[in-house]
């Protein structure tokens, strides 16, 4: 079976570990092998890692961290939107991320916890849905798509990666959406949200929401959600994308600075 | 913590589930079907960590379907909790245990219903009637006071709705949506939804 071909290479967390044997010399095994990461070289990471972030340590890291990013299916397909914003701590680090990732022409995923994280397990993501499709000549299921990503962080649960994504896109001639993330969670629904604006765009997104939402109106309600987060989150902000997901392939509808968007809905609330 | 329920009757299983899916203060989902069809005759409802309880379910599930290609007989619901059991041990003595809390659930046409209670660390226990999670703290009263040997399906069912009534009153996490499945001599089958709708009925 293909899917049982790609699994069987999946290294075990062991694996992992034994890399560093002794903690001095450094692995450089995940250039070749990339589902093979090297894990800090000291023991229990998820422990040790969390004091270098404390604020107390000599030695502070930050990781890009605040986003928000949602995802809901509707009669027309699936509307994606993210805001394009990565910070560490209180720093801006950028305001042009593309949080969507653009997998094949039939797949997207949206980006949320870790930056790095999510853009290396999105890398090896696309190569391991080009690989399927070379072995098997034919494109890969979301289903399929989303246990490989599944696994894989599941082999490195309490490891200290930090994920949350929403995947969409069409497969068995329909679309379908999915949520990951670094529990080890995998599971379809209706609407989703992820990141540390969520909350705020969950507002608007949950009391907007309708299954016979017409396409204009869906891509509406996603950039109003997400511009609402940005007005409300510190950590979000910068360009509203936003994605439609059909059976067929994708359509990227809007990209517009969230200080636009800000400037068009204060004046229509003002008429 | 979401809720597991079930109840041995004199010739059927039932379970009841929450459906919500937490992460954090949020409810993810309100959906999920958190009780698990392994085999025609066997049910494992199961709670806990996220990542945790769909993984360790599908193994266990894949590899009581591989006993049967294998044997050409299944495993009786008895020997199914403990492979179930055994498994579960033997992960807690490693660094990645399972936090997984399940209810396993099975009819043999020999044996007869089987209701097995298994906690996270893997406790197993063969019940009359068990619970998991803070939901169930409600429920162990009134098994006591309305369960009773030749009890029949709408009776069980009946149970179920007073456990899910007492839940929605008394626990401060939200839990309107509850799964119902049974497992009998006839097979798996899912029942209505216990919702706080139809609970005022």
């Amino acid at each position: 079976m293909a899917l049982n071909d790609i699994l069987k290479h999946m290294p075990s967390i062991n694996d992992a570990y034994n890399d560093f044997k002794a903690c001095e010399e450094l692995s450089f095994a995940n250039l070749t092998q990339n589902k093979v990461l090297s894990v800090p070289p000291y023991c229990n990471p998820v422990e040790n890692l969390a004091k270098l972030q404390e604020g107390n340590s000599d030695v502070k890291i930050h990781f890009d961290h605040g986003t928000t990013t949602l995802g809901f299916i509707y009669q027309g397909g699936v509307v994606m939107a993210v805001d394009s914003r990565a910070t560490g701590g209180q720093y801006i680090g950028s305001q042009s991320v593309r949080k969507v990732v653009e997998i094949n022409d039939l797949l997207l995923g949206t980006l949320a916890g870790g930056a790095a994280d999510c853009t290396y397990w999105y890398r090896v993501l696309t190569s391991e849905c080009r690989l399927y499709e070379l072995r098997n000549k034919k494109k890969i299921s979301l289903a399929a798509a989303t246990k490989i990503m599944n696994n894989i962080i599941y082999s490195y649960k309490n490891s200290g990666l930090s994920m949350g994504m929403i995947l969409a896109g069409g497969d068995m001639n329909q679309v379908s959406l999915y949520y990951l993330d670094s529990d080890g969670t995998r599971t379809t629904g209706k609407v989703f949200s992820v990141g540390s604006g969520s909350i705020f765009a969950l507002g608007v997104l949950d009391s907007g929401y309708k299954w016979d939402l017409k396409d204009e109106d869906a891509y509406e309600l996603g950039r109003r959600s997400i511009y609402h987060a940005t007005h409300r989150d510190a950590y979000s902000g910068g360009t509203v994308r936003v994605y439609h997901v059909k059976k067929d392939g994708w359509n990227l509808i809007s990209e517009e600075d969230c200080l636009n968007l800000h400037r068009r809905y204060q004046a229509e609330k003002n008429n | 913590m979401e809720s597991i329920i079930g109840i041995k009757g004199k010739d059927f299983v039932m379970l009841a589930a929450d459906s919500t899916h937490p992460h954090s203060i949020m409810v993810l989902k309100d959906d999920e079907n958190k009780i698990h069809k392994i085999s025609d005759s066997l049910l494992i409802a199961a709670t806990g960590d996220a990542g945790d309880t769909v993984q360790f379910v599908e193994y266990i599930s894949k590899n009581i379907l591989l006993y049967k290609m294998r044997n050409g007989y299944e495993l009786s619901p008895k020997a199914a909790a403990y492979f179930t059991r055994k498994n579960l041990a033997d992960y807690l003595r490693t660094r990645y245990a399972y936090q997984v809390w399940l209810l396993v659930a099975g009819y043999d046409k020999k044996e007869g219903p089987q209701l097995t209670f298994i906690d996270y660390l893997a406790n197993t226990l063969s019940v009359k009637h068990g619970a998991h999670g803070y939901g169930g703290m409600f429920c162990g009263s009134i098994f006591d006071k309305y369960h009773h040997d030749n009890l029949t399906q709408d009776e069980a069912y009946e149970i179920m709705r007073k456990c899910a009534r007492e839940i929605q009153k008394r626990l401060i996490i939200s839990q309107p949506r509850f799964h119902v499945q049974v497992v009998d001599t006839n097979g798996v089958k899912r029942l209505e939804d216990i919702t706080t709708e139809n609970l005022k009925d």
